[in-house]
């Protein structure tokens, strides 16, 4: 599955953390070379775990759509671990919450790399939807139970639905793209988290107006604004490996960095409300998969059916 | 590691496997986190004391060990749930090298606190579940037992550390068979120790506090 294309991509990655991996080399020498600069010491525990995350997905990306299909099923496996964590449930729920990690996510993920469009698309919403309260329902406990549904089919949703339509960009059938589709996966995946990072960037180098104190101290007017727009000129630059035009691929960045946004904010609307600081501890820097993956869960499924409405065949 | 008898190479090799088996499926199912609160993972001889809601506890809180301490660290176990299948014998002997204590005052031909002592003597750490049983009602934590008295006035310089294990009660509820995925965190606090002249009750009523103390708060 690889294409000129996407080894020009990991390349540039590549490189990007090399440089970053210097920066934050000399940074630690100048200002903490005892480790005592918290903010510097986050840093470069962020670099590295980029590396991995990267070496991680570029074997997936080689490892062709099972391999794709497998990954971003471990990381629904590990961000319904962090979510179902923090919500509400009793004993009565065992059930169903085991047959959310072994039933409903093995499933959605098996119509996915079976291209069972029609399936994938309603599994969660519909059918999951409908029958998982059923098996809380039986075991006779009443006590919160809209509370208790509503926060577990919230998790599916956002954990396994979502995540889902990352690998599903594999079987969209662009003409004059076909073999490459991986690059959508790469491209959405860059755009997205790239925006995160420069959004990061700037709001430490300008940040001073605060977005929703309540929420999040770190997200401000500054950083926002200089990392959407940062990060759509990049990902617009690189729109000769994509199927869209100049303008088009535009539009498109534009539209990642929001949803990227907006899922930021909403993931963090629940962290403050559980009084957590971090869904997980699994990424050393980052905190969970929730906390790397919350701007690409929000913007998967819909950059999924934009280009699949405006450009796809089926 | 300290042993009582001669182990042959090949059973060896099963526990050690058996014992990274369990800690793999352990830490795929709870994604445990230690959070090193009161004390540092240095290489000294514990007393680790914790809430006991599950069976799977012991397991829980020797994978959150750093394996140098793993090594020299056993679980004292009820000997009357341990010794009653070979492959329970297996795991509890040969995989955790466990203490084996027998809870029943009438059969028992052994001391619990002079084994207990004898296996500090011989340089291990222990984890021990000071309430004696698994808590399966709906207080945090039930009145330890006096065996934690004892060994703190028998061994006075050995570091008593508390250890709050959350949430694992939810993966495994009474009842249940199958795990359910959900993270779990190990608290570790400040060591305490045995106070001059300090009575029974006193000092497991300060041992209780301290470690209910490291409850996380619940999420709302």
């Amino acid at each position: 599955m690889t294409s000129p294309h996407l080894l020009w991509l990991l390349s540039g990655v590549g490189a990007i953390l090399v440089l970053a991996s210097i920066v934050g080399e000399v940074l630690r020498q100048r200002l903490s070379p005892q480790g005592g600069n918290p903010v510097i010491e986050n840093l470069n525990a962020r670099i590295t775990a980029w590396w991995g995350m990267v070496i991680l997905l570029a074997i997936a990306f080689l490892a062709g759509k099972p391999g794709v299909v497998l990954l971003f099923a471990l990381c629904s496996f590990a961000a319904l671990r962090e979510f179902l964590t923090l919500t509400t449930h009793n004993r009565a729920d065992h059930w169903s919450l085991l047959a959310c990690f072994f039933v409903v996510l093995p499933l959605q993920y098996w119509f996915v790399l079976t291209d069972w469009y029609g399936m994938y698309s309603v599994f969660v919403p519909v059918y999951v939807f409908l029958l998982l309260p059923v098996l809380s329902a039986l075991r006779g406990s009443t006590k919160d139970f809209l509370i208790r549904v509503s926060e577990t089919q919230w998790a599916l949703m956002i954990c396994v639905y979502c995540v889902s339509h990352v690998p599903a960009l594999l079987y969209l059938q662009i003409p004059g793209f076909e073999g490459r589709n991986v690059i959508l996966i790469a491209y959405l995946i860059f755009v997205v988290q790239l925006s995160d990072v420069l959004q990061y960037v700037w709001g430490k180098l300008l940040g001073r107006t605060k977005i929703a104190p309540t929420l999040s101290p770190s997200k401000t007017w500054e950083g926002f604004i200089g990392g959407a727009l940062s990060a759509t000129a990049i990902g617009t630059a690189l729109y000769w490996m994509t199927p869209f035009s100049p303008l088009q691929a535009a539009g498109l960045c534009l539209m990642l960095t929001l949803m990227g946004f907006f899922g930021g904010l909403v993931m963090s609307a629940i962290k403050r409300d559980r009084g957590v600081k971090d869904w997980g501890h699994l990424i050393a820097g980052h905190g969970g998969f929730i906390d790397r993956l919350d701007s690409v869960i929000f913007a998967a499924p819909i950059f999924f059916h934009v280009t699949r409405y405006y450009w796809s065949l089926t | 590691m300290v042993t009582s008898f001669p182990k042959s190479r090949l059973t060896r090799w099963a526990a050690s496997f058996t014992g990274q088996a369990i800690s793999l499926f352990a830490r795929f199912i709870t994604a445990p986190r230690a959070i090193w609160q009161g004390v540092e993972p240095a290489q000294r001889q514990r007393v680790y004391f914790a809430n006991h809601s599950s069976n799977g506890d012991f397991v829980l809180l020797w994978t959150v060990l750093p394996p140098a301490l793993r090594l020299q660290t056993r679980p004292v176990a009820a000997l009357d749930y341990w010794l009653t299948s070979p492959l329970r014998a297996f795991i509890g002997r040969e995989v955790f090298n466990a203490v084996l204590i027998d809870r029943r005052p009438e059969a028992r031909t052994d001391d619990p606190v002079a084994q207990m002592t004898t296996a500090l003597d011989e340089g291990a750490s222990l984890i021990l579940f000071p309430e004696g049983q698994r808590n399966t009602s709906d207080a945090p934590l039930l009145p330890f037992k006096s065996g934690l008295y004892h060994l703190a006035k028998a061994r006075p310089d050995v570091d008593l550390v508390p250890v709050w294990i959350a949430n694992l009660n939810k993966v495994m509820p009474k009842g249940e068979v199958i795990p359910v995925p959900l993270i779990c965190t190990l608290t570790f606090g400040a060591p305490l120790h045995l106070g001059p002249d300090e009575a029974k009750e006193a000092f497991l009523a300060r041992t209780a506090a301290a470690l209910l103390a490291l409850q996380p708060q619940a999420p709302a």
